[in-house]
């Protein structure tokens, strides 16, 4: 019997695991995928959004606002890339300041701090690639920009690490109540636990709808991504949003913490959870309206494009707490934009919720902190040099895009919760993630992975047990 | 800090010519900088026979040729590092560069010479859509998986794009024993040579789609099959005309990049159209010292080409190391009327050879048509062409003595004539 069983190993999962893991709990997080952040939390705008486009009072402010405030130092005790590079929302007409009017005095409601209306001129001379057009924009200062992946990631490293259980590969196919416990039946057996927390995503609405008459409808609304190379990362600073519709936030336009340039998202409402296919509509519909913000996107320096979904509930506001008729289930659902920013609030906010439920203690040996892989690229001269006289494997380049070596690949796979596949490679050290786009690396990283993990060449995949990059020895099929 | 004359980026074809060339011409005092584990660069991948026509007068294989070079470097006693990578280079020619052994290691050279090569564009330059499961490989990695590796990266194949590794993998893969259903290149004619579209997908019946391209991608975990498109003359998909083709792995041969982030490092200019360094007949960047050759400078379709030039890049930075570079006006070289580019882009005739040999690519088809050059308004050479192709490079020769006769010379236009 577990005290806490969580549905999803995205980043709201993973937030959630890691404040509980501070209790003496005996926890789990169950995902379908083979690893974490494989779903919606892989394929978002990465945006630490600053909290003016929630409405007064909703959860989505609430959640918006604090985890912004919690994201620096939180990103400091996770040792990842976050970066405080402020945000611009663009009006390309006079008749649209009274909107942005609007989004800043939602914002000073919402209690963000620093808000300003620019002029043109002001814009221009803090943007100068943004485009003429633009007659005035609401500058957020507190806005910023952070690894998805990581901020994933490493939540759930922190969870295992003080002795969360990850059950990857496991699908729940059924959830029951009884009195005082759930069984959550799986594909990879009957799991039994006291507070059922259901994170999960685009099918949150299946799991809520097992246990509560409250039903959820969530709509899957994809968003379709460019990603441009490094070499044009600095085409803009801030995060470049146009006005908001009623579909979101709109295209934006925005620098990487890891400096490509990011455009997207379209936003389509969608029938399919598992349609993460990008369409010839969407990345033209993108790019068309990134050009509205900035003057020339760079279009020969695309390396490569994605989608996502997001888990829009039908009400439109996040759904975060207990349900009103099922004691001990908690849902954290319908978690759209702003979720990556929220999703520390929200697992402080569940997690105390819960906690008290348990009347949990908090372990005296719990680690707060964990230490990412070396980001090898961004080290001085001096710093690669001690490096590798430490541990000569930091001298051998795996990938050259991004600069990534042996030594960093081989602690992506043996660190907790580690790397077994090429996507989480990629996810946890940015070998392929450049502009060649694996072309180079990739060979040698299905060597590293399959000497480290003990597998054949031909079991390596690329995200999951079915999508194997190499089928046969040569000759084989003659 | 170390100090070396020459130091030349790069192992592969251009970088071994490049540093016989230097030996050969007196200076001695080289290293030549590997990142992968052996010398010879991307040949050792390409086991398949057409190397070195030009060169040695017979059919190599990629390794035979690659051999040919190393076994000289070898001889020499040619100082090189293998899985070494330059992480940086700037204008004072300081190059820092990483290995298990040395660790960092930072050279002054006098002169440098790239030879980086290039990379393979990649599905997203294509923006193709779908999804992005297992079984998309640029043409290249997936011969390194089969040639090197001894792996197949799948059973049944789409190849799009018509360059020539593209079409040399249609047949590599058909022997290994998978089933290659067809090559679809979206322009009207193909990227590669004559020789491998008859060698390698004619004699093996895989039928070549002209005017057709890959406009979705099947399968959430491996590929299940692409949508196969006619596109009209704006390289638009025709609607109507979509097929679905079931297959586990989309090749991808649709161009080369030429690697130049390191020479954007050393503030080197870079050509928008062949996105390698701008150089004069030297081969000189437009940092004086840094020289450049082979598929880092523009994308050749043989590698004897390449060879000549590294050579003649090599034997300039000798000539630089040595200071006997003249000053004078260098005349422009203007690339027009379906001529792409032109490497070298100027000539200053005081340290021009005898002969230079200006290389090119066409920007489309041309059948029965003129190669013209003219001398400012002067057409001095008029050459029947029965085709002009952009999947083979062009050259003209320039004579020193054309400089001599005509010392006001501005302008030498290299272009396309009907007639």
């Amino acid at each position: 019997m577990y005290d806490i069983v969580i549905i999803g190993a995205g980043v709201v999962g993973s937030s959630i695991a890691r404040v509980l893991s501070k209790y003496d709990l005996k926890i789990a997080v169950m995902d379908k995928e083979a690893d974490i952040c494989e779903q919606t939390s892989k394929a978002n705008s990465g945006i630490v959004h600053s909290g003016y486009d929630a409405h007064v009072g909703s959860m989505k402010a609430k959640m918006n606002l604090r985890g912004s405030k919690m994201m620096e130092s939180l990103c400091k005790d996770l040792d990842i890339p976050y970066r405080r590079n402020g945000s611009l929302v663009l009006a390309f007409s006079k008749t649209d300041l009274p909107k942005l009017e609007a989004l800043k005095d939602q914002g000073d409601a919402n209690g963000v701090e620093g808000l300003q209306i620019l002029s043109t001129e002001e814009v221009l001379l803090m943007e100068p690639n943004l485009s003429n057009e633009v007659t005035n924009a609401l500058y957020a200062p507190t806005g910023g920009i952070v690894d998805p992946f990581k901020l994933t990631i490493a939540q759930a490293e922190v969870a295992c690490q003080n002795g969360v259980e990850f059950k990857l590969k496991t699908k729940v196919i059924d959830v029951e109540k009884h009195d005082d416990y759930f069984i959550i039946f799986t594909d990879k057996g009957e799991f039994k636990t006291r507070i059922l927390v259901n994170a999960a995503g685009v099918y949150a609405d299946d799991v809520n709808n097992q246990l509560s008459a409250y039903k959820l409808k969530i709509t899957p609304r994809k968003g379709e991504y460019c990603l441009f190379d490094k070499q044009v990362g600095n085409i803009v600073d801030k995060t470049i949003f146009q006005l908001p519709t009623a579909l979101g936030k709109g295209v934006l336009v925005t620098p990487t913490p890891d400096g490509n340039l990011l455009v997207g998202p379209t936003a389509n409402d969608i029938i399919d959870k598992d349609d993460i296919s990008t369409t010839a509509e969407g990345l033209k519909s993108v790019i068309d309206r990134a050009r509205k913000s900035v003057k020339q996107i760079p279009m020969g320096f695309v390396i490569t494009a994605f989608a996502g979904l997001r888990a829009t509930e039908q009400n439109g506001d996040f759904v975060i707490g207990e349900a009103i008729d099922v004691p001990n289930f908690f849902n954290a659902a319908g978690i759209e934009s702003p979720g990556l920013t929220s999703a520390p609030a929200i697992g402080e906010y569940l997690g105390a919720m819960i906690a008290n439920r348990l009347n949990a203690i908090e372990k005296s040996d719990y680690i707060k902190t964990r230490t990412d892989t070396v980001r090898f690229e961004s080290l001085s001269l001096a710093d690669k040099a001690n490096l590798i006289k430490e541990n000569p494997e930091y001298g051998k380049i795996i990938c050259r895009c991004e600069l990534v070596t042996l030594a960093q690949i081989k602690d992506a796979i043996h660190r907790p919760l580690g790397a077994k596949t090429i996507d989480g490679i990629k996810r946890r050290t940015r070998a392929g993630a450049g502009r060649c786009q694996g072309g180079f690396c990739s060979p040698r990283v299905i060597e590293i992975l399959a000497k480290e993990l003990h597998l054949d060449p031909r079991e390596v995949a690329k995200s999951d047990s079915n999508s194997v990059m190499l089928i046969e020895f040569d000759k084989d099929s003659l | 800090m170390i100090n070396r004359d020459i130091v030349i980026i790069g192992g592969g074809p251009a970088g071994l010519a490049a540093a016989i060339s230097c030996y050969e011409n007196g200076n001695k005092d080289i290293i030549i900088l590997e990142r992968d584990n052996s010398l010879g660069g991307i040949l050792n991948q390409c086991i398949h026979n057409g190397f070195g026509l030009h060169t040695f007068k017979e059919e190599l294989t990629g390794p035979e040729y690659a051999a040919r070079y190393i076994s000289q470097v070898h001889a020499l006693g040619i100082d090189y590092r293998l899985n070494t990578m330059v992480i940086d280079i700037n204008k004072d020619k300081v190059i820092s560069s990483i290995n298990e052994t040395d660790g960092l290691m930072q050279i002054q050279a006098k002169a440098v010479i790239l030879t980086m090569g290039c990379r393979e564009r990649s599905r997203g330059a294509l923006n193709i859509p779908g999804y992005r499961p297992a079984g998309i490989f640029s043409a290249g990695t997936a011969q390194r998986y089969v040639n090197i590796e001894g792996y197949m990266p799948g059973r049944q194949i789409v190849i799009l794009g018509s360059g020539d590794i593209g079409l040399i993998m249609a047949r590599r893969l058909t022997l290994e024993g998978a089933l290659v259903k067809m090559v679809c290149e979206i322009m009207p004619y193909s990227g590669g040579l004559k020789r491998n579209i008859v060698q390698c997908l004619d004699d093996y019946n895989i039928p070549l789609r002209l005017n057709h391209t890959v406009t979705k991608i099947y399968g959430k975990e491996r590929v299940t099959g692409v949508m196969v498109s006619e596109v009209d003359e704006n390289r638009q998909p025709i609607l109507g005309t979509e097929e679905y083709v079931e297959c586990d792995t989309l090749l991808l041969s649709v161009g080369l990049i030429p690697e130049n982030e390191l020479s954007r490092k050393a503030l080197v200019k870079i050509n928008a159209k062949t996105q390698g360094p701008e150089v004069d007949e030297c081969l000189s960047t437009s940092i004086p010292g840094i020289f450049a050759a082979g598929n880092v400078l523009h994308v050749h379709d043989l590698v004897d080409y390449v060879s000549m030039e590294a050579a003649l890049a090599g034997k300039n930075a000798v000539k630089y190391v040595n200071g006997l570079f003249k000053p004078g006006f260098s005349i422009i070289i203007e690339a027009k009327n379906g001529v792409r580019y032109t490497v070298p882009g100027t000539i200053n005739p005081n340290n021009a050879e005898d002969i230079t040999v200006v290389r090119f690519r066409t920007g489309d088809v041309y059948r029965d048509a003129y190669l013209s050059v003219y001398l400012d308004d002067e057409r001095v050479t008029h050459l029947k062409k029965r085709i002009l192709t952009p999947g083979e490079m062009e050259q003209i020769i320039i004579p020193k003595k054309w400089f001599a006769e005509r010392p006001n010379l501005q302008k030498i236009t290299i272009m396309v004539e009907k007639e």
